[in-house]
């Protein structure tokens, strides 16, 4: 074998290289309504994006499967998109390269316990669509009871554990500069890096959403010595996001989980969905709930999702109420109040605009 | 003559062939680089992320846990990583001296006349290779170091308290007297602090460092001849005087050279300190880029900096190492 | 300057011990060596009584707490996590094939390697460590799904595999020699075959539904991404470090240039330049997924190291050697290729093995990224709220494992120099 004609070799992968650089061009145009949808429903699968290592809203049991509030976000909007809850890969992601996964188009959404702030929505900051706000929460801190702790004054001058690259960390920043306590912050890449030090008794406070914290003390040996202190120190609306520069999908996860709310404030469960769905059909008087669950009217396919996307959904997770409960809520281990994340006419917070 | 010359194929040419491969090799190259140049351009102007350093100017607005220079959330993005790079070139510079040590102590235990200790040796070199340094960096925070008890039940020795909040040093305060560690309020107070998290990242870096240096010290002991440890012995020296001053001095020349990449490689294993939440170079890095988004001007003052330290490395050990030979002759 | 560092037993001098007489006297008592070893002076004894109790409290320390304290239920649980991540459960037959297959083949192998004895072996068909590993093989097979709490069905699924490698291992030793040679080629062939089966076992085609690899995880995506990196790191290796030695300037320019930029920076930099980066270099939708990404930097970032290797490995070979081989008329390649390589490809393996043994260990930065290796497996399994503060058992379990297979690694590594080595003689 002559040396030369391997060489030659080398030129067709040139010219695969060279090629591939101009096909670039016309791929990156973007702006085409609902791409998202329809590359969703060529790969029959969503890929959500997900913490996976907290307890309540998204977390990868022994068996391999995920449980929580911001996973059954996930599988709501499979369940509408295709049909089935089950076509939902989860991704883990953690805080620091959440947005750059989404903007890569990695991951289809977010449900990330992400807080939706002006600078990751704005086009000039992370540039991310955020949907409705599941779940609000509040920046809180956690301190055991033998501390004595009872302000954030009583913790001049000590440690406090925190994730980095999160919006909790600038918060405490923030908020102990302004009352001028002095504090060494204890940064872990991981929340559980975070809580493992923090019940190391390596420093005497640990600060992130409430409700994580409370979930973080519903799991430890002995809840009871543990507290969290009244201030609240930021508004936290954790949001699931979708990328930006495709409205079409934006609006189909938009109102999946909207249908959540509605069904809740509707009485629409998973166990009766079905027998809802019957009645609409057989009463023709009932416009709301027909044009709700797809009998009547052409909803779904305004947004680009079949007619009875809703039915599937309620039929797949059950409504938020429903949601809330099993995996955060009474029915969970951390027994989380509702209070503001109760639905509107209950004086919360959680709204759905009409279905019309 | 000439005719046999021209019989020559041109692929077999040695006037031609160099060329043709550097021609083709650099094509490749260039056209790989633009292409992959190229697209980093192109798609961060679409970001607005085009290269600047116009936000290293900003406010950091996150804290530090700790600083040898002065440093507040308010001050610039700059003075955040020149606080991480000095954290870095701390754990380094002790790292370096107590690897150091503690490798040719292993290495010098290795010729031991004790059975015991020579095979104790061995077994420490062989555990500690073999285990992935980020896990024995979490071993040793996680396991080791936060289950320290803390206040009056740390442990105490004369100028020396372990506790879980940190290792305390007795040191010269004020006026040059000697003060040691003491308890006020239930809270440690020494004139030389360590954080617990330093001190987990220097304890991994030095015996895994020091397994890698240890070997390196044994293999330069083996190079002297076997004649050197006799002709010692044999005018009445004693082991460790023979070591001292007959054999190390000749294995350094082995030795030097070895320690030199181990060293490096100390310098840069210290950037896995994010694991334990030790505020070094990197951790300060990714909390920047987390503000900022600005990938690719955080990767470069990464690079650039571990680059700076790695020559800073090789350039004082060359140095040694013309010392040392020099010495020999 | 960049001279590697020394791997134990890489070299054939015998570390010598000076203050003992070097060849062992024949048949000596055991208080005779006891004596000589720990007590041949009164430091030595003084040291040799410390070190015991040392050894001893330790010892029994870790006992107490293994076998006390510990709640190894963290392990039990959740055993398939730390073996395949989220593997589907129903695909999960194909990892089983996958082990199979690797089983017949290496005992395959492993007989037709005594079947055909070379230099560093007596022709015996069992020799004593051959007998030693069954014996340990068949403790595994016995022990370990029992430690781990396997149900019934699992742990005859591992009996059954140890036996299928022991019996081809037996088959092959007794009846290698006088398989026909087409078949022996097969073997040969069986790796690099196997390699690519089990690759399409994994991410699924020819018919299997595809596995994405984000639901690869623990060992097997420890196991997947350090040999991936590692086979395709060898060619990178020895290209980069024929360009760095070669006369044309641009060649060697380039290969320095790359060796020193990737050994100039931390690999979790150069991680986060995968991560990152690398989206926005490639043209959109290029970008491979970001288990690929991390698997393409481990292979370039193990690249430059082991051209560093073969590079030694190429400066130990005589310059007469190419000058002989070219004046025979051999062309450059036919002269690397035939010549050069075969010597200095010798002299680099225990360097490149050490950096292979080194690679196995830096999986564990992908963690670091959010990836689920081993390490970022067992940090999900300690944030579950039942398995909270069990870091010393994970930890510990991990650590045995690496252990295990590093020194596995380095075992193999000097039983193939010895198999390498020309100038052995049969010890």
């Amino acid at each position: 074998m002559q040396p030369l004609p391997r060489r030659l070799l080398a030129l067709p992968l040139l010219l695969a290289v060279a090629l591939g650089g101009c096909a670039d061009d016309s791929g990156s145009g973007g702006g085409v309504q609902s791409v998202k949808l329809s590359t969703i429903r060529g790969r029959g699968k969503l890929v959500c994006g997900v913490d996976g290592k907290l307890p309540g809203f998204s977390f990868l049991g022994p068996d391999g499967t995920y449980s929580g509030l911001d996973a059954d976000t996930c599988r709501a909007v499979a369940a509408a998109v295709l049909g089935d809850p089950a076509k939902v890969e989860f991704r883990d992601l953690n805080s620091s390269e959440r947005f750059a996964a989404l903007a890569s188009g990695e991951v289809d959404m977010l449900a990330r316990n992400t807080t939706m702030t002006l600078s990751r929505d704005s086009a000039g900051g992370n540039g991310i669509s955020f949907g409705p706000t599941t779940f609000f929460d509040g920046q809180g801190v956690m301190v055991p009871v033998a501390s004595g702790a009872t302000t954030l004054q009583d913790l001049n001058g000590k440690p406090i554990c925190v994730e980095s690259g999160t919006t909790t960390e600038l918060n405490l920043a923030d908020r102990m500069r302004e009352q001028g306590i002095s504090y060494t912050p204890l940064k872990f890449q991981t929340g559980d890096q975070t809580y493992a030090a923090y019940l190391g008794g390596r420093c005497v406070a640990v600060t992130s959403d409430r409700s994580q914290l409370a979930a973080k003390r519903s799991s430890f040996p002995k809840p009871d010595e543990h507290t969290l202190l009244p201030e609240v120190m930021s508004k936290e609306p954790l949001t699931p996001a979708s990328v930006n520069g495709d409205p079409a999908w934006a609006d189909a996860m938009r109102w999946t989980v909207f249908a959540l709310f509605q069904a809740e404030e509707l009485g629409i469960t998973k166990a009766n969905v079905a027998a809802k769905v019957a009645e609409a059909k057989a009463n023709t008087n009932q416009a709301d709930l027909r044009r709700f669950l797809g009998v009547e009217g052409d909803f779904g396919k305004q947004l680009g999702l079949p007619a009875d996307f809703v039915p599937k959904t309620i039929a797949a997770v059950g409504n938020y109420g429903e949601i809330f409960e099993r995996n955060v809520g009474s029915g969970s281990a951390l027994k989380l109040e509702r209070a503001q994340n109760r639905l509107w006419t209950q004086g919360g917070l959680i709204y759905s605009p009409p279905f019309r | 003559m000439i005719n046999t010359l021209e019989r020559i194929p041109w692929w077999r040419d040695r006037r031609v062939m160099p060329w043709i491969v550097q021609a083709v090799v650099g094509l490749v190259l260039l056209v790989v680089i633009s292409l992959l140049v190229g697209n980093l351009v192109r798609n961060l102007t679409g970001a607005g992320l085009l290269l600047s350093w116009r936000w290293l100017g900003q406010p950091a607005s996150f804290d530090v846990a700790e600083s040898l220079i002065p440093f507040d959330a308010s001050m610039p993005y700059w003075r955040a990583l020149l606080v991480g790079l000095v954290n870095s070139l701390r754990v380094i510079v002790v790292g370096l001296v107590g690897a150091t040590l503690l490798g040719t102590a292993v290495g010098m235990a290795s010729f031991s006349s004790n059975g015991l200790l020579r095979r104790l040796a061995r077994v420490y070199v062989e555990v500690i290779r073999n285990i992935p340094l980020l896990l024995q960096l979490l071993f040793w925070y996680f396991v080791v170091f936060l289950a320290l008890p803390n206040g009056t039940a740390a442990f105490q020795l004369p100028g020396v308290v372990v506790s879980k909040s940190g290792l305390y040093l007795a040191w010269f305060a004020q006026g040059f007297s000697w003060q040691g560690p003491e308890l006020v309020n239930g809270v440690w107070q020494a004139p030389l602090r360590l954080s617990v998290e330093f001190t987990a990242l220097l304890t991994g870096l030095i015996t895994y460092s020091g397994a890698f240096i240890a070997e390196v010290v044994r293999g330069g002991i083996a190079s002297v001849p076997l004649g050197q440890w006799e002709a010692a012995t044999s005018l009445g020296l004693h082991w460790s005087a023979s070591m001292r001053s007959v054999v190390l001095p000749q294995a350094l020349r082995v030795i030097v050279p070895g320690l030199n990449s181990q060293y490096i490689s100390l310098a840069k294993n210290s950037a896995l300190a994010v694991a334990v939440g030790y505020v070094d170079l990197y951790s300060v890095s990714e909390t920047t880029l987390n503000q900022t988004g600005r990938a690719l001007e955080v990767f470069l003052l990464l690079l650039g900096s571990y680059l700076i330290i790695d020559l800073l490395i090789s350039a004082v050990m060359n140095g040694v190492n013309q010392l040392v030979q020099i010495r020999e002759r | 300057m960049t001279s590697l560092p020394p791997r134990p037993g890489s070299t054939t001098t015998q570390p010598l011990r000076p203050a003992s007489p070097a060849p062992r006297t024949v048949q000596r008592s055991w208080a005779g060596v006891l004596r000589q070893e720990l007590f041949a002076s009164r430091g030595d004894g003084l040291v040799s009584v410390l070190l015991i109790l040392l050894i001893l409290a330790s010892a029994v320390g870790l006992l107490r707490w293994a076998f006390g304290q510990a709640q190894w239920a963290v392990i039990q649980v959740n055993t398939t996590l730390f073996a395949v991540g989220r593997f589907p459960i129903e695909q999960q037959w194909r990892l089983w094939l996958l082990v199979v297959l690797v089983a017949a083949l290496s005992g395959t192998s492993w007989g037709l390697l005594r079947a055909f004895p070379r230099a560093d072996r007596s022709g015996e068909l069992w020799p004593f460590n051959d007998r030693l590993a069954v014996a340990l093989l068949g403790f595994l097979a016995a022990w370990l799904p029992a430690a781990l709490a396997l149900g019934f069905p699992l742990q005859l699924r591992w009996w059954a595999i140890t036996g299928l490698l022991v019996a081809m291992r037996w088959i092959a030793g007794h009846w290698g020699r006088s398989w026909p040679p087409r078949l022996l080629k097969l073997v040969s062939l069986g790796w690099p075959l196997l390699y690519l089966f089990g690759m399409v076992l994994i991410a699924g085609g020819l018919g299997m539904s595809r596995v994405s690899p984000s639901n690869w995880g623990g060992l097997l995506l420890t196991l997947l991404m350090a040999s991936f990196a590692i086979l395709l790191s060898f060619p990178i290796g020895v290209v980069v470090a024929l360009g760095r030695r070669s006369s044309l300037p641009l060649l060697r320019w380039s290969s320095v240039l790359y060796i020193e930029f990737i050994r100039g920076a931390p690999l979790i930099t150069l991680l986060f330049l995968g991560q990152n980066i690398l989206g926005y270099m490639l043209p959109g939708g290029w970008a491979p997924d970001r288990v690929w990404r991390a698997a393409w930097v481990l292979t370039f970032f193990c690249g430059a190291y082991l051209a560093e290797a073969v590079r030694a490995g190429l400066s130990a070979v005589p310059p007469g050697q190419l000058e002989a081989a070219r004046s025979l008329g051999l062309s450059m390649p036919q002269a690397l290729q035939r010549v050069v390589l075969p010597q200095a490809l010798r002299i680099a393996l225990p360097a490149a093995v050490g950096q292979f043994i080194s690679l196995l260990q830096d999986t564990t930065l992908l963690s670091l990224i959010g990836l689920l290796d081993l390490l970022g497996t067992a940090r999900t399994v300690m944030a579950n709220p039942e398995f909270l503060g069990k870091n010393a058992e994970v930890y510990l379990t991990l650590a045995v494992l690496f252990w295990c297979c590093c020194a596995a690694l380095g075992l193999g590594s000097r039983a193939l120099e010895r198999r390498l080595d020309p100038t052995h003689s049969p010890a």
